[in-house]
């Protein structure tokens, strides 16, 4: 058995910058796993621009953001293998792995990185009635087909979901030729980037029906058209709404579900609303030395910031490595309420975390002109109004560790809405 | 000329081959779909029943028994799985409990070994899930469940090995009776037989009244499912039904041989023998009726749901004869349920007619066993490095979710029915079977399948043959 103080589950934009950040913390053995054959994962098929604003103060493509940390970690000799499946995690941190030339192998790590990312939720999750002809593609696949093979997947286009790749994907199958005719969401608001709708859809006229959803798949052996409808508040489409869509194609943008299968083997306690690891402010999962970072722990809007929250992973596996851990040290819930979905962390020990906490969450629809609010016990520290805020992308406080180990009695840190 | 041709190739027509190539004899099996088991056989609830379903007396009784027993030798000859776990009937109203009665008195006639009814007490040890209103079960332990893909491929390859030729995207347009025998008209010509052997499933009505004066009728009997994530697959360990009540027929829960777990199904009966369309309202029908049987069903954990098409006749048992008006064309019809449980046992029927019919002699060196895909998955870790060192397409794993490596996916190209869509590799293989529904490895199966066959390319690469293309051109070109 091999033995490597961190292993990395992943090569993409988190796994990269935990390694870049393990190593420049001062850990010299580091293995990155990564199943395709190149780094950066998903990134490689995401050629269009913006990309890197936060981190770079750039604009970048997908690649060349990858490549900016692909180069780092390469420059820090950093150890990696390719075309690498992780095939099991136990939770004694013995990793199996196999790949053509070394077979199948064994790990032993002292830390683990889950840097899995996610998968795209394909027809079958939704329901959809209907054949099952050719002509259904997530939209991840599709761009995988177009982007980084060539090949145009069909011509007419109807786009289920307002995902930001479904998006991306429209504007792309347009200048590749094809015709995109709508793109329908189920939900009264859009599951992407604001900027994602006003330059992806609104600046080539391609319409948006929001609360709509695709009631009837046309096409025994390849998709000739498809029927939507608008949906009720339950989600229940209305009857004499239909629009039937001549078309050949249609693209799936319905959801992103981080990869959990190995972490749930292992024994990785999940958050069953984000699909991810339940995580410390270390990014410490219940299994001690198992971190997880980026969309493998909650699905996020852009990677600027998985690339911080994976710095942060990279950092603190270092510190476990090297026993810099407070075992003993208090741990107090963080609660998300009244609009807030979720908080990553779950919990936060206020002796380990850094100065300055960054806490990610999303809300749970439009919310406009609210506050976020932070409570420690019955006592709010702070209180920042929001104009708007929607499903579609992240929020965050910060939290001062002087502020949080101030107060003595801390059992409970709330995050929530609150109106004007 | 052929001394038998089997209109289609699901597992009634692949079981009557491989059973018919034990003879010497020549024989096809032609099927208007790209690959075999494209019909009925690939969409049901892939169970193997015990048998104290069917009427006493009927054929489809004892085809079922017959069939039952006969699953465990064949499923060691063919490689293929099959796990004998059991079935549940589970009465959940008191007053309904003669109806287990009946069924226990039916089954007993039927030659179904060890029946019993099992109490709620030891029914909740046995099935934790079982929904708090059931009051009693009837119990069938040699009730199975079984993929039906793989018997079907297993059995076609296995008669291929015997002999026996597989014409595939094949439409038979007409049949016509010669002086010898019949004149099978399809797309691709004529193929002159002494014997036709009519296992169309729906079609199966069509065929016959192309020869026969007494007229069938095949009705689709739409059945829609879910099917849930292996993530569910524990949920349940044995096939749960619901006693047929007043309330309906109710929809049944089972694992699978491959550890998800599936649903369903409906029951409605269609006029379009290609409607394997799915409905919203047969899907909401599944959801609804899912919970009298089985409680805190995570039905939200669903990969993908399917609809198949049972072929009911009318009075409603299986019809396997040679029909009286047409000497040497024999219907293997109304093959509804339980015909996958039967299919062993309708095989061996079909061949022991021809056999008597056409004065067949035992082949001297008939190939009893064929040897399915390796799966990878299974195999220990120094297994898996043997096999690795040998060819390391499998140290390459294609699809991720359910881990099927490329010497696999390669494997099932080159097998005896080679596999020549995407499709058909998913039913061989499992790549793209999983939670992700081949969104990340359907690109590289098309790779892999564009570079193993010569007139495949990624442009003309298929779900399931005919016009099922995946791509429509290159980017920026102009149509």
């Amino acid at each position: 058995m091999e033995n490597y103080n961190l292993v990395i589950i992943g090569g993409g934009p988190a796994g990269l910058a935990a390694a870049a950040a393990a190593k420049e913390a001062g850990e010299d053995s580091i293995l990155i796993l990564e199943r395709d054959n190149q780094l950066g994962g998903i990134l490689n098929q995401c050629i269009h621009n913006g990309f890197g604003l936060h981190t770079f103060n750039e604009e970048l493509t997908g690649p060349e953001y990858a490549n900016r940390f692909i180069e780092k970690v390469k420059d820090l000799n950093i150890e990696y293998r390719l075309h690498t499946m992780v095939m099991d995690i136990s939770e004694q941190k013995v990793v199996t792995a196999m790949n053509r030339n070394d077979g199948m192998f064994q790990i032993q790590a002292k830390a683990i990185i889950l840097a899995m990312g996610c998968r795209e939720r394909p027809r079958g999750a939704l329901n959809i009635p209907g054949y099952r002809p050719a002509g259904i593609y997530s939209a991840g696949t599709a761009q995988r087909l177009v982007n980084i093979e060539g090949f145009m997947p069909g011509r007419e286009v109807v786009i289920l979901g307002s995902g930001d790749i479904g998006l991306i994907m429209a504007r792309r199958m347009t200048l590749e030729g094809a015709k995109v005719k709508v793109v329908a969401e189920l939900m009264p608001y859009s599951g992407g980037l604001k900027r994602n709708i006003v330059q992806c859809l609104d600046d080539f006229g391609i319409p948006l029906k929001l609360s709509h959803t695709v009631v009837d798949i046309e096409g025994k052996e390849r998709v000739e058209g498809v029927t939507i409808a608008e949906v009720d508040n339950h989600g229940k489409p209305i009857p004499g709404t239909e629009e039937h869509y001549s078309c050949d194609t249609l693209l799936l943008s319905v959801g992103l579900i981080p990869e959990n299968e190995l972490s749930k083997d292992a024994g990785v306690e999940m958050n069953p609303i984000t699909r991810g690891p339940k995580v410390n402010e270390s990014l410490e999962t219940n299994i001690d030395g198992v971190f997880a970072c980026g969309n493998v722990l909650h699905v996020h809007d852009l990677v600027d910031f998985v690339s911080q929250e994976a710095t942060t992973a990279g950092k603190n596996a270092v510190k476990y490595i090297h026993n810099q851990e407070n075992k003993n040290a208090k741990v107090v819930p963080v609660e998300a309420k009244d609009g807030v979905r979720y908080t990553v962390p779950v919990t936060i020990r206020p002796e380990c975390m850094d100065d300055l906490l960054t806490v990610r969450f999303r809300v749970g629809g439009v919310y406009k002109n609210h506050f976020i609010s932070v409570y420690l016990n019955d006592e709010r520290i702070q209180h920042r109004p929001r104009q708007i805020m929607a499903p579609g992308e992240m929020e965050q406080v910060i939290l001062q560790k002087k502020q949080l180990l101030a107060k003595y009695d801390l059992q409970k840190i709330t995050i929530c809405l609150e109106e004007k | 000329m052929y001394d038998v041709v089997i209109i289609g190739a699901g597992v009634s027509g692949c079981a009557a081959a491989r059973e018919l190539s034990r003879y010497n004899v020549s024989a096809c099996v032609v099927e208007r779909a790209d690959d075999v088991c494209e019909g009925t056989s690939k969409a049901n609830s892939a169970i193997i029943h015990a048998g104290y379903d069917a009427k006493e007396g009927s054929l489809m009784a004892k085809l079922n028994v017959e069939g039952n027993q006969m699953m465990t030798k064949l499923s060691e000859d063919l490689d293929i799985p099959f796990k004998r776990i059991g079935s549940f009937v589970v009465c959940t109203d008191e007053k309904e409990r003669g109806g287990l009665e009946m069924l226990l008195e039916r089954g007993k006639k039927n030659g179904v070994p060890d029946l019993r009814i099992v109490e709620q007490d030891e029914l909740r040890k046995m099935e934790p899930n079982i929904s708090d209103d059931a009051v009693a079960a009837l119990y069938a332990p040699t009730a199975g469940i079984v993929c039906p893909f793989e018997l079907t491929i297993a059995l076609a390859e296995n008669a291929v090995e015997n002999g026996v030729e597989f014409k595939l995207e094949t439409t038979v347009e007409n049949i016509e009776k010669t002086e010898n025998g019949y004149l099978v008209k399809t797309d691709r010509g004529d193929i002159e037989t002494k014997c036709v052997v009519n296992a169309a499933g729906v079609y199966a009505d069509r065929f016959h009244n192309m020869v026969s004066e007494k007229k069938m009728t095949i009705i689709p009997r739409k059945g829609e499912y879910y099917l849930l994530d292996k993530s569910a697959g524990q949920h349940v360990s044995h096939t749960i039904f619901a006693q047929p009540t007043k309330m309906g027929k109710g929809v049944l829960v089972t694992p699978t041989v491959h550890g998800n777990l599936l649903v369903g199904p409906t029951a409605l009966d269609i006029e379009n023998k290609e409607g394997v369309n799915t409905t919203y309202d047969g899907l909401q029908e599944v959801g609804q009726k899912s919970g009298r049987t089985v409680k805190n069903l995570p039905l939200r954990d669903v990969i993908t749901s399917f609809a198949g098409l049972r072929a009911h006749e009318e009075h409603g048992d299986f019809i396997i004869e040679e029909v009286k008006d047409a000497p040497g064309f024999f219907d293997c019809a109304g093959m509804a349920s339980p015909g996958l449980s039967a299919s062993p046992a309708v095989g061996k029927m079909i061949a022991d007619m021809l056999r008597d019919k056409l004065n067949l002699s035992e082949k001297a060196n008939f190939k009893a066993t064929r040897k399915g895909i390796v799966k990878a998955s299974t195999l220990s870790i120094e297994e898996r490095n043997e096999l690795i060192k040998k060819d390391p397409k499998y140290g390459n794993i294609i699809c991720r979710c359910e881990m099927v490596s490329e010497g696999e996916i390669v494997d099932a190209i080159h097998r005896p029915i080679p596999a020549r869509s995407l499709d058909a590799i998913k039913r061989r293989t499992r790549a793209g079977m999983g939670r992700c529904q081949a969104g990340f490895c359907s690109p590289r199966v098309m790779e892999i399948l564009s570079r193993e066959v010569a007139d495949i390319n990624m442009e003309n690469v298929t779900k399931a043959g005919g016009k099922s293309r995946f791509i429509v051109g290159t980017n920026k070109d102009r149509w």
